[in-house]
């Protein structure tokens, strides 16, 4: 049985957006913070910090899940993917980016690696989806500023029945 | 919102588990998919000086669905029996009782057993286990035992799970297929903890109802012949029987109210 003790840092290692990331977190360390303060990856948002905003969304083994609710630890040997990792190789915005960019979907900007990490799930599984599936799948992420047409408006751009997927 | 510090001990088998749960006693909590425990952590509601971290035993993995039902393991996501490719053929009202469970991002890390173990009081499989009638089968280092429902759900975020035992796996049976079965919620927001939650299930002229977020536990009433003349009156008595409590959310008066109204509503459409 391994043992991780209190008050001291233990090795993390997982893939962040591809590339092997190693750091040093206590066992109490959020797997939010650890990206942002360890690995200097700032663009997950943390908002609440007890898993109701959705702001800290990142995916982990091709699932969204909130990082603030997760464990450094727990990310051990994973696959990591974060707001970080949408662009396109040509560091162009990949077509979620885009459409929130063309749709004015964000207006402060705090909620949208959230919003975009959770709708990359739904563009991983190159399905169509109706407004309604949209709606649903955002209830998990709050938004104050848009009032969500645009974010969602956004997403059916690309994930609706006209939408094209986004890229991979 | 930071926990306070703990130790993270990562067990290779359920007997180590277990064997951890025995040393550690009341210090120790077990953490699977953690969607409801981290938040207390962060909140500093609990503060465990050890987690126990099943989440990656693969004999804790098991999904299992069939004509039986659904037999789930402790480290067993929501999500991983939500996309289940036989779950809407054998268990439709977990199916639909799974969307009202959080939200996307918690369903893929948050687990059945740990809803159960969690025990909240407006919570869905809580309440889909009582309605259902399932079990839980909780192993220690002296054994396993299983218990029915109305034996492990003891109250308020309390359970009948003893120090140094691990849940390990739960069972929801399948409807026959003459039952008939209805599930609403009313919640703030989609997603958020029910203010109350009913899940209604027909068959061979009973009613059964399940209601969840009035009492400290899922209540489960069962009627005989119950015709559309008196639900009205069945669930007045069933409200008045859980009483509820104030708070934040809703009033009791409120949540009674949701059981006379949204009951009512949920009863016609199961039978019609």
């Amino acid at each position: 049985m391994k043992v991780l003790q209190h008050g001291q840092k233990h090795s993390v290692e997982f893939t962040l957006n591809g590339e092997e990331v190693e750091g040093f977190a206590e066992p109490r360390m959020l797997l939010s913070d650890f990206l942002r303060h360890e690995i200097g990856a700032t663009g997950t948002h943390v908002g609440c910090e007890h898993g109701v905003c959705g702001a800290c969304t990142v995916m982990m083994d091709g699932k969204a899940v909130r990082s603030c609710l997760t464990l450094a630890h727990q990310a051990e040997g994973r696959e990591i993917r974060t707001i970080e990792g949408l662009e396109t190789p040509d560091h162009e915005f990949n077509d979620l980016q885009q459409a929130f960019h063309e749709n004015f979907a964000l207006q402060c900007g705090y909620c949208t690696p959230g919003m975009l990490m959770t709708l990359s799930e739904l563009a991983s599984t190159g399905k169509r989806y109706t407004e309604a599936e949209v709606r649903d799948a955002l209830s998990g992420n709050i938004c104050r500023c848009t009032g969500y047409k645009e974010i969602v408006d956004a997403a059916m751009a690309v994930l609706g029945d006209k939408g094209q997927v986004a890229a991979e | 919102m930071k926990p306070a510090p703990f130790s993270i001990h990562i067990p290779d088998t359920i007997d180590e588990a277990v064997a951890c749960l025995a040393e550690h006693g009341e210090e120790a909590r077990v953490i699977a998919g953690g969607q409801s425990l981290m938040a207390m952590l962060n909140m500093r509601l609990a503060e465990p000086s050890i987690l126990v971290d099943v989440s990656r035993l693969a004999d804790l993995k098991k999904l299992e669905i069939g004509p039986d039902g659904l037999t789930v393991g402790a480290a067993t996501t929501q999500a991983e029996v939500f996309h289940h490719p036989d779950l809407a053929t054998h268990m439709p009202l977990v199916r639909e009782a799974l969307t009202h469970v959080g939200h996307i991002q918690t369903r893929n890390r948050g687990t059945v057993c740990g809803s159960l173990c969690h025990a909240d009081p407006s919570a869905e499989m809580p309440l889909l286990l009582a309605t259902l009638g399932g079990t839980v089968t909780l192993q220690s280092s002296s054994g396993t035992r299983t218990l029915s429902a109305s034996e492990f759900q003891t109250g308020l975020l309390e359970t009948a799970k003893q120090q140094g035992e691990l849940c390990i796996s739960a069972h929801f049976p399948s409807l026959p297929s003459s039952a008939r079965w209805g599930f609403r919620e009313i919640a703030r927001r989609d997603g958020d903890f029910a203010i109350v939650a009913m899940a209604c299930i027909a068959d061979k002229g009973t009613v059964r109802l399940g209601v969840g977020g009035v009492s400290d536990a899922p209540t489960v009433e069962e009627w005989s012949d119950l015709s559309t003349a008196d639900i009205p009156d069945a669930l007045n008595r069933l409200a008045w029987k859980m009483g509820g409590t104030d708070d934040i959310h809703a009033s009791a008066r409120y949540r009674r109210e949701l059981v006379r109204r949204i009951g009512q509503k949920l009863i016609e459409e199961t039978l019609s």
